[in-house]
C-alpha cells in the first residue's frame, strides 16, 4: 500500500514545495527547500517517505520535511508531523533510535586570540578527557537503581550529583527532563546498555567543537543570547546512546507483533506505531521521555567535564572562563504540544526526526531570559564549514508546528563518503584549513568529510527566507572531537 | 555502488555459486544496508550474522573461545531475520561479545535455533570499525528468487 509510481512535487513558492495527495495519503506532504536543495531532494527517496508519513492516521494538515531531509528509515530524517491526540498514533520510528539525540551552545568570555595558539592543546585534552568512540563506556557505572533516577530526573540529576550548573537547568529544552518518563516500562536490556555509558559522546555524526563566532546577522537576538563577534564557544552533539536504540528498538518489536489489534496498514514496517489514547502509546511515551532524560543527563555530565578541561588547559578559573549555556535543543524527539488548529488551540502530538523546536518570542515554553526574542534554534554543520544559530518564530507556529531544520543533512552515502576517502589523510586536510580534528574510530573522519553533507549556508537560507526561523550568528570550527 | 565482500576464513560448510559472495552492501544516504545471499534459508541467516560482525570488526580476528545457544523468534521471516540480528547485537553490545561462527540447528518462519561462537572483544586485538545502533525494518526484504535466497536489511548507524 506504499504510494507507488512517480510522485509530484509542485513548487509552490520559492521555499515550498508540495507533495499532492495521492491514494492513501491523508494529507498533502510540504517540503522546504530551494530550487537547489529540491534538485537533490528529488534524487533520493525521502520524498516517498514523507508521503508514507502521510498515510498515518490522526497526522494533522501536512507530512512535512525540512530543507536538510534525506533518506531514513520509516520517516525521512528532517521529518516533521503532528498528530490528534484522540485519533492519531505516536511512532518509535518517526523519533529514531537515538532518541533525543541533540546539541548544546556553551559561550565563553573567550575571543579568538586568547585561544588561537591553544587549539591543540585543547583539542588533545578534551579527545583523552571525554570518552568517546564506538560503543564507548564512560566513567560513571550506574546500578539499575541509580540509572532509574537519571532516568526520572534528567540533567537534573548531573546537578543533584554536584556536577553541572543549576542554570543549565533553565537553558534546556523543558528544562532537561520531560515529566511522564516511567523507568518500570523500559525493558532489561535497555538499562544494560545505558549503565555504562552516561557521559560518553559516541561515535558517527556526535561530536564535541570549539568554534568561533564568525558573523552577527541580529545584533539585538545575538545580545540576548550573550553571543558577539569573535567569541569563542564550544558545541556537544550526542544523545541517549545505547539506552536509547533499545527502547526504540524494544517498542519497534512490541507494536508489530500486537499490530494485529490497532489494525493500521502501513507502508513500511518501519514507521510502525501505537495510537496515542492506547497503553502501548502511553507505555512508549513513558519510555521515550526516559531515553530524553537520558540524552539530557548526558550532554550535561559532558558539559561538566569541557568545562573543567578547559579551565585546567587554560589555567583559568570558572568565573574567568565564564562558560555559560546557551541553550540545548532535541533534534529527534516526539512533543506533547498545543498548537493553534484551523483557529482553535489544540493540544497535539509533534514528531521531531532530525529537526528542532523553534518556538518565537513570547511563547511561555521559552526560558525567560529568552523571552523576549524567541528560542535559541542550534543548526551544527559540517566539522569543515560552519554552524548556525537561528531563533524560533511566529512563522514557524503558523506553519510547521513551531519547527525548523537540525543539521546539513547528509547527501552522500557512507559508503560513496569513504570512498572518496581513499587515500587522503583527512585529518591533515582539516589542518591545512585551520581545524583540529581527532577521532576516535578509522571509519568516523572518512565518513564524516565536509563534502558528505549539503552546504548548511544553503539549508539555513530556507528557513531564513521562508520565515520559520531566523538567522543570528554564524560559527566557525576551530577544533573538533569526534566519536 | 556496490562494495562485496568476501569473507574467506568461516567455518561454513557449503562452498557452492554465492559463498565467496555472502553478501554486499548497498548505498543508504543516512546509514547503511546490505544485501545477503544464501543457497537456503540457513545459509541465508549465518550469512547475515558473518555480514554483521564483519560490518563491525576484522572478523579473522576473532577467535573461537565459547559457544553460544540463542533461539530468535518472529511473525514472519523479515521479522525473524530482525529479531536473529537483534540478539546478535545484544550479545556484541552488552555481553561484549565478538562471534565469527554460526550454525543454524533449526528454522522456520517464526523461530531459529542455533549455536555461535567466538571471543569477548579484547581491546588489545580487536577494533570496532562501526557502532550499529540497530537492524531496522525499513524495506526489509526476505526472499527466494530464482533458487538463491536473499535478504535486504538496513541498519541504523
Amino acid at each position: 500500500m506504499e504510494t507507488k509510481g512517480k510522485l509530484t512535487i509542485e513548487k509552490v513558492d520559492d521555499y515550498h514545495f508540495k507533495i499532492p495527495r495521492s491514494e492513501g495519503m491523508r494529507v498533502p506532504g510540504l517540503i522546504y527547500a530551494s530550487q537547489k536543495l529540491i534538485d537533490d531532494i528529488r534524487l533520493d527517496e525521502s520524498p516517498r517517505q514523507i508521503a508514507n508519513v502521510a498515510h498515518l492516521p490522526g497526522i494533522i494538515k501536512y507530512s512535512l520535511a525540512m530543507p536538510d531531509m534525506h533518506w531514513g528509515y520509516g520517516f525521512p530524517i528532517g521529518g516533521v508531523a503532528a498528530f490528534d491526540m484522540e485519533e492519531g498514533i505516536i511512532s518509535p520510528g518517526g523519533v529514531g533510535y537515538d532518541i533525543n539525540c541533540g546539541c548544546r551552545i556553551l559561550r565563553t568570555d573567550l575571543t579568538l586570540p586568547d585561544v588561537r595558539d591553544k587549539i591543540k592543546k585543547l583539542v588533545t585534552s578534551l579527545f583523552r578527557g571525554i570518552p568517546s568512540g564506538v560503543g564507548s563506556t564512560g566513567k560513571i557505572k550506574l546500578n539499575f537503581d541509580e540509572e532509574k533516577r537519571v532516568l526520572r530526573k534528567g540533567a537534573r540529576w548531573v546537578i543533584e550529583k554536584g556536577y553541572g550548573d543549576a542554570e543549565d537547568l533553565e537553558r534546556t529544552e523543558d528544562k532537561g527532563v520531560m515529566e511522564d518518563a516511567d523507568p518500570e516500562v523500559v525493558s532489561k536490556r535497555s538499562l544494560e546498555r545505558g549503565r555504562n555509558q552516561l557521559g560518553t559522546l559516541g561515535s558517527g555524526n556526535h561530536f564535541l567543537e570549539i568554534e568561533v563566532v564568525d558573523e552577527i546577522y541580529d545584533q539585538q537576538v545575538a545580545h540576548a543570547f550573550d553571543l558577539f563577534e569573535n567569541q569563542i564557544v564550544v558545541s556537544i552533539h550526542s544523545g541517549s546512546r545505547g539506552f536509547g536504540y533499545q527502547v526504540c528498538d524494544d517498542f519497534i518489536k512490541e507494536m508489530l507483533h500486537k499490530m494485529g489489534n490497532v489494525e493500521i496498514e502501513l507502508p513500511d514496517r518501519q514507521l510502525v506505531c501505537a495510537y496515542l489514547k492506547s497503553e502501548m502509546g502511553k507505555k512508549y511515551f513513558a519510555a521515550m521521555a526516559c531515553a530524553a532524560n537520558y540524552a539530557w543527563a548526558n550532554r550535561e555530565m559532558l558539559t561538566h567535564w569541557t568545562r573543567e578541561i578547559f579551565e585546567k588547559t587554560l589555567n583559568l578559573s570558572p568565573k574567568e572562563l565564564n562558560m555559560r549555556l546557551v541553550y540545548d535543543v532535541c533534534h529527534n524527539i516526539a512533543k506533547k504540544e498545543v498548537h493553534t488548529i484551523d483557529g482553535e488551540e489544540k493540544k497535539v502530538c509533534v514528531h521531531r526526526k532530525g529537526a528542532t523546536r523553534a518556538f518565537p518570542a513570547g511563547h511561555p515554553d521559552v526560558p525567560e531570559i529568552y523571552r523576549d526574542v524567541g528560542q535559541p534554534v542550534l543548526i551544527p554543520g559540517d566539522m569543515g564549514r560552519y554552524s548556525y544559530v537561528l531563533v524560533g518564530t511566529e512563522k514557524a507556529m503558523e506553519e510547521t508546528f513551531g519547527s525548523t531544520c537540525h543539521g546539513a543533512g547528509r547527501v552522500m552515502s557512507r559508503t560513496k563518503a569513504k570512498k572518496s576517502s581513499r587515500g587522503r589523510l583527512i585529518a591533515q586536510e582539516m589542518e591545512e584549513r585551520g581545524i583540529i580534528v581527532m577521532a576516535e574510530g578509522r571509519a568516523t573522519l572518512e565518513e564524516e568529510i565536509p563534502e558528505a553533507y549539503k552546504d548548511v549556508s544553503d539549508v539555513v537560507e530556507v528557513v531564513h527566507q521562508a520565515g520559520i526561523s531566523k538567522k543570528v550568528a554564524k560559527l566557525k570550527p576551530l577544533g573538533v572531537v569526534k566519536g | 555502488m556496490l562494495d562485496t565482500h568476501l569473507l574467506i576464513s568461516s567455518s561454513i560448510a557449503a562452498d557452492n555459486l554465492m559463498v565467496k559472495k555472502r553478501y554486499k552492501t548497498f548505498n543508504h544516504t543516512a546509514d547503511l544496508g546490505i544485501e545477503v545471499y544464501g543457497e537456503d534459508q540457513k545459509q541465508l541467516f549465518v550469512n547475515a550474522g558473518l555480514a554483521l560482525f564483519d560490518l563491525i570488526t576484522d572478523i579473522n580476528k576473532v577467535e573461537v573461545k565459547t559457544s553460544l545457544s540463542l533461539t530468535a523468534e518472529g511473525i514472519d521471516l523479515e521479522d525473524l531475520m530482525v529479531s536473529w540480528l537483534r540478539e546478535l547485537l545484544y550479545l556484541q553490545q552488552v555481553k561484549e561479545y565478538l562471534i565469527s561462527e554460526f550454525e543454524i540447528h533449526e528454522i522456520s518462519d517464526e523461530l531459529l535455533k542455533a549455536t555461535v561462537k567466538g571471543e569477548k572483544f579484547d581491546s588489545r586485538r580487536h577494533e570496532l570499525i562501526r557502532e550499529i545502533k540497530a537492524a531496522t525494518y525499513h524495506q526489509i526484504k526476505v526472499a527466494s528468487e530464482k533458487g538463491v535466497w536473499i535478504s535486504r536489511i538496513v541498519f541504523d548507524i
